[in-house]
């Protein structure tokens, strides 16, 4: 079907070296698939590098964050109409060539929303740090135990939209570390969620922007995030707002 | 020792906070990030007031022999600083991200305005 409009969404932050590769393997995989490189901030050529290779880019003045960078990728995804939507990071983590794997249950009709899962089956690919495995596996028991479905990687970022799925992120999308708030968001609103096993590489450029101290604090704060958001009403199922 | 009353009304007092702020998380006014702070304060005190040996024998640490509440407000007080630094430095960031956006804003007017102008 040709007629269906498929985004690749590259959030980036500093990954002048990574990214000429990443914009490489996408066009590898999907020569249709138009690309939108989210600059959040970059005091690198992360710009310039994503246009000189034919990416969109989207350029926000300061660092928004991870969560609204991806979210205004989102928000460029849903008001340009497109119908499917990945979401793969800038920094190489994330292999293109995977991406069929994970956009298969989407376009199938099989889920709104399809993760790609470092844990999903045991695999030898790169799996972070052992403290950090720790905080993810620890999070996944929590948001399984919540959403009544178990999840295995609620980090991960790489990520298929259908267009509820677009559509839900454009409007609301959680703030620094939004992955594990969103899952649980995608669930209170009803909509399907799949996982995927992928495996994931070790990036290649740039730094993680998630230190030791930070993700003791992001562990607090999502959990406080996640509980207060039990006690929240429950959401009606949305219809698509087009 | 610390009367009863004085433990009572702290206890209840700061857990109040507690709740105020969990039901502004849950409404969506206020962000966990700047909700985590004002918890800690509010446990906190609820800690400090409603655990009464305690708040006596850290008062007796810090030589406060007459009036051991006194510690809840020094504690009051340095939460209450930690809040207002931790402002001074979101306004800060907040003020310079609307200048960039200011300055953004004018240069993207210029170039729509000289589009148009070019435009036949």
């Amino acid at each position: 079907m040709s007629d269906e409009r498929r985004v690749a969404i590259v959030p980036a932050l500093n990954e002048e070296h990574s990214l000429p590769r990443v914009i490489d393997e996408l066009r590898a995989f999907d020569p249709a698939l138009d690309i939108v490189v989210v600059d959040d901030g970059s005091v690198d050529r992360t710009a310039e590098v994503a246009a000189a290779n034919g990416a969109r880019v989207l350029r926000l003045p300061f660092n928004l964050g991870i969560g609204g960078a991806v979210q205004t990728g989102f928000r460029y995804a849903f008001e340009h109409g497109y119908d499917f939507a990945v979401r793969i990071d800038g920094d190489g983590q994330h292999d293109p060539s995977q991406l069929d794997r994970v956009l298969a249950p989407v376009l199938c009709g099989e889920a709104d929303i399809a993760v790609g899962s470092r844990f999903a089956t045991e695999s030898d690919g790169y799996r972070s740090s052992r403290t950090r495995r720790f905080g993810i596996r620890l999070l996944a028991r929590v948001v399984s135990r919540i959403v009544g479905q178990r999840v295995t990687d609620t980090t991960s970022g790489f990520q298929a939209l259908n267009r509820h799925g677009i559509a839900l992120f454009a409007r609301d999308y959680p703030h620094d570390y939004p992955e594990v708030e969103a899952t649980v968001m995608v669930f209170r609103h009803r909509l399907r969620l799949v996982e995927v096993p992928v495996t994931m590489r070790e990036r290649r450029g740039g730094r993680s922007s998630i230190t030791a101290l930070r993700s003791v604090y992001y562990m607090v704060k999502v959990l406080l995030a996640i509980f207060v958001g039990l006690f929240r009403r429950n959401v009606v199922p949305q219809e698509d707002a087009t | 020792m610390t009367p009863l009353a004085v433990s009572i009304a702290g206890a209840l007092a700061s857990f109040a906070l507690v709740l105020v702020v969990l039901e502004l998380i849950r409404r969506g006014r206020l962000r966990e990030r700047y909700a985590l702070l004002w918890l800690a304060t509010g446990l906190t005190l609820t800690a400090l007031s409603a655990w009464r040996d305690g708040l006596n024998t850290i008062a007796r640490w810090f030589g406060v022999r007459s009036y051991p509440p006194a510690v809840l407000f020094a504690v009051g007080i340095l939460f209450i600083l930690a809040v207002l630094l931790h402002y001074s430095t979101v306004i800060s960031r907040l003020s310079d991200q609307n200048v960039i956006l200011a300055q953004r804003l004018a240069l993207l007017e210029e170039e729509v305005d000289e589009r148009v102008t070019d435009a036949p």
